[in-house]
């Protein structure tokens, strides 16, 4: 249950602003693709416009082609929501719902979309998310309990379990770490090593080390100045990106040259 | 070695040059007495030995604390004095009606039957029985009490949905469209109109559409909507405002469709703000007169049907009782009544405000470990 993403000539606009230009990628299904480059080069921007949450921010559009297992998701007459429920998106900062118990969290997509449910079935698939999410046995006995009272940490693993508690083909990470502590970093990158066997998951992030510990292809995104859009600079598997990169940009990036 | 066994008590050098924390209360013993003096050779009354005493006190606690803290402190122990100063002013008034309108409607209040009867059939005969020969006042304020609650019901019936729609409509749809720039700058221009205009413009409405003279209490409910809709708008308004995207976002990010994303995410999140919020519109119209005077009618009796009648309100029952007492020649039992009716109006008003305040701990989103 996991989808390839073909990206083709895509430009993302804000307004008339050329915000990320020409982008050509291919995402394989079941592996851990991250995106890595300096603030500001539209790497977060362009993994919104794979779920189409970019369409949040008003003025935001695009040009070009993104296919999931060959279904454009920018056809015409395509569904912004459906193309949401199955490609899943975990955000920077842990936001699980405030007024919602730890169980309604991860039953959220279910109970959001009025979708009926049995006990048993409801039972069955929060125990599954959140083992999923390796946070089963940490909140077990406190199931009832606001999500707002857990760590930063479980708050993001509980945000991650109501993410595939939709049974998503793709989840899109969106710098998932940046606001977490080492202890915590360390149990979202296990657990990004466990979901890419059932997912296809594409990960933003700013730590270059994280980049290399978790993913198995690199996309190297820079912007040539201040205005100028982003672009896509170098994509490969992560070892190459990381060791013998073909462009001299990427090369003073990984190797803390400059960014 | 004798000396250290035997410390000497002073003063620690970190806490040199501070007044000691009895000078306040020292320097507010001797104002009060001075002030006392003083009024003693001008006539004394409460009001002004408390202003002299307070003007003694700033200007003796202040040079005191500038002769030995400095000016830096003594400045501060000024600001200290105004703004404690502003707040007594502040309160004065409050606690001056309170203490007037228990003063006064307490007899009111307790004069059995006053809460259960209505004035139907209380003539000026009552009343001057009652002052020549001390008989009990009767009449009472059940019908202005039940005028009031079923206006203000109906008010709140029509102006929340439109109020709440509204405010979805300018955070979730709007987007800053000119549809959504003109309702905001109308909504602001509504939240100005004189309540006794809002009362003609409802009563001209109704004698346009339904006939001329119509005066019920449905008229004065459409007339207490047109003050209420804007202050509900822009209160839930703010409270959706403030309702963090991330949380949006969120629920889209899980295919949750919008109109679902504001009905059971975005509106549960703010509610306990909403609530409170159309508590306390609640309270701003409850009190209205005007509209009512020309909405409503004046009825003696009670009147349970909003569509059909005039119908009484505590503000206009305290309104008639104090212009048009019911005996004229012996007004002292119809200005009782009127104060026992204001008192139950601040006891309404105060019961609405302590509901707002109830709703918004109960409905706020639980932390909790």
């Amino acid at each position: 249950m996991s989808k390839r993403i073909d990206v083709k000539d895509l430009n993302v606009y804000y307004s008339k602003f050329l915000a990320v230009e020409d982008v050509n990628i291919s995402i394989e299904p079941k592996s851990v693709t991250a995106f890595i480059g300096p603030s500001g080069c539209g790497k977060s921007t362009f993994l919104r416009t794979l779920n189409r949450m970019h369409e949040v921010i008003p003025g935001a559009r695009v040009e070009g082609e993104v296919l999931l297992d060959g279904d454009n998701l920018y056809g015409p007459g395509v569904d912004p929501v459906t193309v949401r429920a199955q490609i899943g998106m975990v955000f920077q900062r842990p936001n699980p719902f405030p007024t919602m118990s730890i169980r309604d969290n991860v039953l959220a997509g279910v109970k959001l979309n009025n979708q009926k449910m049995s006990k048993g079935e409801a039972d069955a698939l929060v125990e599954r998310s959140l083992r999923g999410a390796n946070l089963w046995n940490e909140v077990k006995d406190r199931l009832a309990k606001p999500g707002s009272g857990l760590s930063g940490g479980q708050q993001q693993r509980l945000c991650i379990a109501r993410a595939i508690a939709v049974e998503p083909q793709v989840i899109l990470m969106d710098e998932p770490c940046s606001a977490l502590d080492p202890i915590s970093t360390l149990a979202i990158e296990d657990l990004i090593n466990e979901l890419k066997d059932d997912y296809t998951v594409v990960i933003v992030t700013h730590n270059m080390q994280q980049a290399a510990r978790v993913s198995n292809k690199t996309a190297f995104f820079n912007i040539a100045g201040t205005g100028k859009p982003g672009r896509l600079i170098e994509y490969g598997d992560t070892h190459t990106i990381f060791s013998n990169p073909s462009v001299k940009a990427t090369e003073d990036y990984v190797s803390g040259r400059f960014g | 070695m004798t000396a250290t066994l035997t410390p000497v008590k002073k003063r620690s050098a970190l806490t040199k040059g501070q007044l000691p924390k009895w000078a306040p209360y020292l320097v507010l013993g001797i104002a009060l007495i001075l002030g006392a003096a003083v009024l003693a050779l001008i006539g004394f009354n409460a009001l002004g030995w408390g202003i002299v005493s307070a003007v003694f006190f700033a200007v003796g606690l202040v040079g005191w604390s500038a002769a030995v803290e400095g000016s830096r402190r003594a400045k501060d122990k000024l600001a200290t004095c105004l703004v404690v100063g502003a707040f007594l002013i502040a309160l004065l008034p409050l606690f001056s009606v309170i203490w007037t309108v228990l003063v006064n409607g307490l007899p009111g209040l307790t004069d059995p039957g006053f809460l259960s009867t209505s004035m139907n059939g209380v003539t000026g005969a009552y009343d001057n029985k009652s002052v020549e020969q001390g008989a009990p006042v009767v009449g009472g304020i059940f019908h202005a009490l039940i005028g009031t609650l079923l206006i203000t019901v109906l008010a709140t019936v029509i102006s929340v949905p439109v109020g709440l729609l509204t405010a979805v409509y300018l955070v979730e749809y709007g987007n800053d469209r000119p549809l959504a720039r003109a309702i905001t700058f109308f909504v602001d221009v509504m939240t100005g109109i004189p309540s006794i205009v809002a009362g003609l413009f409802a009563a001209a409405f109704f004698f346009a559409i339904v006939g001329p003279g119509t005066k019920t209490g449905a008229v004065a409910a459409v007339a207490l909507s047109v003050l209420m809709i804007p202050v509900v708008v822009r209160s839930s308004e703010e409270m959706l405002k403030i309702v963090p995207n991330e949380l949006r976002e969120a629920a889209y990010a899980l295919g949750v469709r919008k109109w679902r994303t504001i009905l059971k995410v975005v509106i549960p999140t703010a509610i306990s703000g909403i609530a409170s919020g159309i508590t306390l519109a609640i309270a701003r119209v409850i009190g209205e007169t005007a509209p009512i005077l020309v909405t409503a009618g004046f009825a003696t009796s009670i009147n349970y049907n909003v569509f059909s009648g005039w119908m009484a309100s505590l503000p206009t029952f305290i309104y008639t009782q104090i212009l048009n007492p019911t005996s004229p020649s012996n007004p002292d039992p119809s200005s009782q009544r009127a104060w026992g009716a204001a008192l139950v109006l601040i006891i309404l008003v105060m019961l609405l405000n302590l509901g707002a305040r109830l709703i918004a701990r109960m409905f706020a989103p639980k932390a909790g470990r």
